[in-house]
Order: C-alpha cells, then structure tokens, then sequence
C-alpha cells in the first residue's frame, strides 16, 4: 500500500495544526538550537575575521625582528615580551637595509616619559623610529607631517602626536609648531597621527612619536625594541626571513639570537586558535540541537500516546505498521523542518543584530555552520522520532482504539 | 435472491477458535470454542450480556484481533496467522467497521473522514473525490461534507462512519452498537442504512443489546460466557 507523497504531507501538515501546542514548542525548541549554532559560530568566525583584519592593519608584507630566541621557535611569548640577552642596535637595522628584496625598514624602540606643555602634562608611551613606520604600518596623519626621512642616528627634536594627546596636551590650542617638553629635553610637534592609526597592542591615539635617535637618548639606551622590515613581495619574504637571522647571527659573533617572525606566522596563529574557538562553541551549541532532539522524541511519544485511538482507527482502516510508521516519521521530520527554516531565519537575524550592534565585528555565520546545523535538527528529529513511530506502529488495533 | 452456488460456499467460517486474555495470573477466556459459519449476503446480530464476548468476536472476524486457538477462513483463505500487511490490505479491502464511538479524526472535515480509507489505499486524489461525494450523498451528508465531527449531531457522525466504512465497498460491515451512543430515532435511521447495505449484498453482522434491533436481524446468535448459546436463522424459524 502506498500514500501519495501529497497526502502524507496533507495528514501530517494537518495534525501538526491539529495540536498547535506541541507543535509550537517542537518548533521553538528546533529552532533556538539551530539559531544558536548560527549565532555562536557567526560570533567566533567574527572574532577570526576582526583579528585578521586588524593583523592585516598591521601592515602588508610584514617581517618583525626582535631580540632574543628561543628553540620553541614560532610565536614565543618569551620574545613577544622582548626580554634581551644581546641587544639590538640601529646599525643591526642600517645593515638589514642593504637587503634589495627589503622595500623599508622601520627600527622601533619604545619607552614612557612624562609629557608636558605649559603646565599641562603627563606620562606618555613614546615610540622611537623613523619616517618609514607610516608607510609600513598604513597609518594616517590628520595634520602636519610625519617624522623626517635621513639618517636614523640623527636625533631632530621633533614629534608627532596622537589625537588624544593633542587634546590632552593642547586642548582647544593648535598644536603643530608648537614646543612640547619630554622628560629633559624640548621637541616640536610636527604632526598629529589621524584615529585610523590603531593597531594591536597600541593604541597611536595615546603616543608620542619620535626619531628612534632621539629616543635613545631620551631613554639613555641604544637598543631597539623590534625592527619591522617591509618586503617587496610576497614570495620573498620567507627568504627575508632566513637572511636577517643570517646577517644578524654573523654581527653577533656567530650566536642566534633574535627571532623573526612573518605577520603571517602570528597571523596563522591566531587564526588556529580562533577557528578552533568557533567549532568548540559550535560544537557546544550543537549539543543543545541534541536537546531538541530529545525533547522531540518526548513530545512525539506524547504525540503518539494522545493519538492512541486515532493510530487504532487507521488500522482497522487498513494502514499496515509500516505505513503509521512513515505517517509517524513524516510527521516529525516536517517538524524539524521548520524548526530549522524558522531556526536559520531566527539566527540570520540574530547576525544582522549583533552586527548592528558591534560595527566592527563582522558576525557571518561560516556556511559549514548553517548547513551543520540544519543537517543535524533534521537527522535528530529523524533519529528521534523512530522510538516512538515504532511504538505507534507496533500498537495493538484493539487496544488503540479503546484508547489505551 | 440469493444464487445458491454462492450460498454454499461460507465467507466466514470459524473452527474451535479461543481467545484467552491473560489478566495477571488469570487466564480469562474471551472467546471459548466458537464454531461460526457465515455466508455471503447474511444480516446477522450477535447479542449477550457484557462480558460475553460480543467485540473479541467481532475483532477477530475483523482480523483487528486473532485467535489463541482455531482456524478462521475467510473466503476459503486461511487468515488465522495473516502477516500484518495482507491483514491490514484485507480490512481496507473487504471489511468496513463501524463502532459505538465513531471514532472519527476531529482536526479531519466529514468528507476528508471518509476520504482515509482511499487516501490508506494510495488511490489517486482525483479518482477518489468523486466516490467521497457519491458516499457523502448516499448517507444524506451532502450539506455537511467540509464540517468538522464537532459540528455534527450523533446520528450525522455515525453515518459519516458509515460512509467512511462502506467507501472501499467492502464485502462485510462489522457494526459494535453502532446504536449505543445515539437517540431512539437517529439509531433506528443508521439500522435502516445498515439493512439497506444488506439487501445491496453486503454481509452485515451487528453486536447490539437492543432487542428490538436484535430481533430485525435475519440470523440472531446469542453468547454467553466466551461460548454461542444459540443461533436462530429467522427464515428458519419461521417456516
Ligand atoms: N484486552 C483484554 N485484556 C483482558 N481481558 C479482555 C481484553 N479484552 C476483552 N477482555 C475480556 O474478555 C471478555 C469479553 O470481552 P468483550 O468481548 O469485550 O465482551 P462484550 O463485548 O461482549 O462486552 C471480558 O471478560 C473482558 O474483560
Ligand atoms: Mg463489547
């Protein structure tokens, strides 16, 4: 005996109707699984996304180096910290640049002094280094001019300022021409950094910019905290890579001892981490489809045992077990199929929202994600259902329809 | 009226069946050596106190139940042990029910009550629209086709059974005090549907505690205690 695919979908569609209670709570519980998966793995593939975007900021292109080494090579928080068991020196940095596959080279040396002009003042971060650093790290000026191309051990007494220290410093006043003193010494303010100079780590807003000479001797210390290196081209930059450890290793007496890392080490890093991150809530978030699916075979059970009398009157109609059986699954997986429609549509917006809400977090929910999700609430809702379309199946016609 | 080939040849026949329900350690006997032929075309009630077993009689030949013993033929097949789709082919095929309680879908319009058995057959939608009217007609439901049960009296619910039962055109109606839930006047229109089926040469047995219906039948049985106490054929006895 068959039923045409038509009116199996006519008698299911019309039970579910029939008791919208249950349906509806089979609905929601579907639906807020797979939202949820939706939403969670929306978030952490968001957080990926806003990482690599900002690592992207960073630079193009870009090979860090800084002092010490250690054999867990890769990103070694040790070095990330930059503890220096040999320093590294501006003439480190001047011979790197005789390396053609190098476009720039921007020494950095950092350090925090007390900043102030007419009577206003504060501790500041400084960051010592040379004209090149704009172009490498795609910063913006809003005003002025950046620090001034030439030699790097020549200390001008020049600055340029973050937003925030301008408004700090300067208040209403215009700040560029104007003499600032740092710690000793006076420095003229030539620039002010535009808000899109931010990066991991720091925040230029909130800095003061140098010569990297002149930071030295603000800071009495001729070593550098980091040299950035920009290389022409991307296939070049492994080979970079393996040259600076070289150069440098020959100028330390034959001992490594800086690491240099390729922002797309750090970049792949963070990246595995962070994709870790958004199967693990996936995963979590899987679970509660699981729930539902659970909850499923409860309310189908109840589904079954209130429609007890009904199942016996198909029977002594002429439905054989195996047709209630399909009735029963059909009837289910309907339902989970707009549990997870209504699901997927409840997530997406759910997205929409918190995009709207966090601007910078571009909260897409990675297609794997969906499909998973919408893959599992069906087979849950098909796997779950089976216990009690068996049991519905197996009723005896007699006893179903006195109703017991 | 009726061919006396057919007459010879049983429809139902039943041989030493038992039932026995086990109810705890108590074996309870339903049913208890029943010997029972029935040929085709006959108008047949079965009366008894409570508990005689009336409806395990009526399951069993309905193959809604089977025997814990005997053989049951039917139509010179034996369906004693009947795998469960055959089973439930046969009662869509050749046997309507028609019970105390309707046992009509409440979500489901009268015409889409009807309309199961059909739908169960995998007949297609098209061939089966004009046999749910002609049906709904037949049982004077015209009016009432895309009502739902709770829109309708007693005795418009059973018919809507009737019509449900005898969709298929089955060659048995099993009726369990199809009168039992209705008024004096809507049961006596449902036993006029019932015996007019009948004469059509449908064979139609109904387990009714009403004498007065009882006694129409043309072939009365009486139980008691799971056994036949006695089976008056009325042509017989009044001759
Ligand atoms: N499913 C069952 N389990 C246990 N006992 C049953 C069951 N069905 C019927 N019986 C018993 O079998 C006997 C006959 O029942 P039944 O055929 O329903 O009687 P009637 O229809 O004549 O009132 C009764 O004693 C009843 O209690
Ligand atoms: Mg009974």
């Amino acid at each position: 005996m068959k039923t045409a695919l038509r009116d199996i979908t006519g008698f299911s569609w019309r039970a579910l109707t029939g008791f919208p209670t249950r349906t509806i709570l089979m609905l929601m519980a579907m639906a807020i699984g797979v939202a949820s998966v939706i939403m969670l793995t929306a978030l952490g593939e968001g957080a990926r996304r806003y990482v690599s975007n900002e690592f992207s900021s960073l630079g193009t292109n870009l090979v860090i180096v800084f002092p010490g080494y250690s054999e867990t090579s890769g990103l070694n928080p040790v070095a990330m910290v930059g503890t220096t068991p040999r320093d590294l020196t501006l003439d480190d940095a001047q011979v790197l640049t005789r390396n053609t596959n190098i476009r720039r080279i921007a020494p950095i040396s950092i350090g925090s002094i007390n900043a102030s002009f007419q009577g206003r003042s504060r501790e500041v971060p400084i960051i010592g280094s040379n004209a090149e650093l704009l172009n490498i790290r795609h910063w913006q000026l809003a005003q002025g001019r950046f620090l001034p191309a030439g030699d790097l051990d020549r200390a001008t007494p020049v600055c340029v300022i973050g937003r925030n220290i301008r408004d700090q410093l300067f208040a209403a006043q215009a700040a560029v021409g104007q003499w600032i003193r740092l710690g000793d010494r006076r420095f003229r303010v030539i620039g002010i950094m535009a808000s899109e100079g931010r990066s991991i780590g720091v925040d230029v807003q909130d800095t003061i910019i140098i010569p990297v000479a002149s930071a030295q001797q603000l800071f009495n210390s001729a070593s550098l905290f980091r040299i950035l290196l920009e290389v022409k081209t991307r296939s070049a930059i492994e080979s970079v890579k393996q040259s600076t450890i070289e150069i440098l290793k020959e100028r330390h007496q034959g001992k490594r001892d800086v690491t240099v890392i390729t922002q797309d080490a750090v970049l792949k890093t963070f990246d595995r981490i962070l994709g870790a991150l958004t199967y693990a809530i996936g995963g979590i978030a899987a679970i509660s489809l699981a729930v539902a699916g659970i909850l499923i075979m409860n309310v189908m059970l109840v589904a079954v045992s209130q429609r007890t009398a009904e199942i016996g009157l198909l029977k002594a109609l002429g439905a054989p077990q195996r047709q209630i059986l399909h009735l029963i699954l059909f009837e289910a997986i309907m339902l989970s199929t707009f549990g997870a429609m209504l699901g997927v549509l409840l997530g997406e917006l759910g997205c929409v929202v918190i995009r709207l809400v966090f601007p910078a977090l571009p909260a897409y929910a990675p297609l794997w994600a969906v499909s998973t999700a919408v893959a599992v609430s069906l087979l849950a809702g098909f796997i779950f259902s089976l216990l009690p379309a068996r049991q519905a199946a197996r009723l005896d016609p007699v006893l179903a329809l006195t109703g017991k | 009226m009726i061919e006396l080939s057919t007459m010879q040849l049983n429809m139902i026949e039943l041989n030493n069946i038992h039932r026995d329900f086990l109810v705890g350690e108590q074996k309870v006997h339903a049913l208890d050596d029943i010997n029972l032929s029935i040929v085709a075309g006959e108008y047949i009630s079965i009366m008894g106190p409570s508990g005689s077993g009336k409806s395990t009689l009526l399951n069993l030949i309905g193959l809604l139940d089977s025997a814990t013993e005997g053989t049951y033929l039917l139509n010179q097949q034996d369906v004693t042990a009947l795998p469960d789709n055959e089973q439930a082919a046969t009662r869509n095929k050749t046997i309507g029910f028609i019970f105390q309680s309707f046992h009509l879908i409440p979500r489901l319009t009268a015409a889409q009550n009807v309309e199961l058995p059909l739908m169960l057959a995998g007949t297609e939608p098209d061939q089966r629209l004009p046999l749910v009217n002609k049906a709904i007609t037949e049982m004077d439901l015209a009016d009432r086709a895309q009502h739902r049960p709770d829109q309708l009296s007693g005795g418009q619910r059973q018919r809507v059974a009737i019509a449900r039962a005898t969709i298929m055109q089955p060659k048995i109606l099993l009726a369990d005090e199809p009168t039992g839930n209705l008024d004096q006047k809507s049961g006596q229109d449902v036993i006029n549907i019932l015996e007019q089926l009948n004469r059509q040469g449908i064979t139609v047995i109904i387990v009714t505690h009403d004498n007065n219906i009882g006694e129409r039948a043309t072939r009365q049985l009486k139980m008691l205690d799971g056994r036949i106490e006695s089976d008056q054929t009325l042509s017989q006895a009044s001759l």
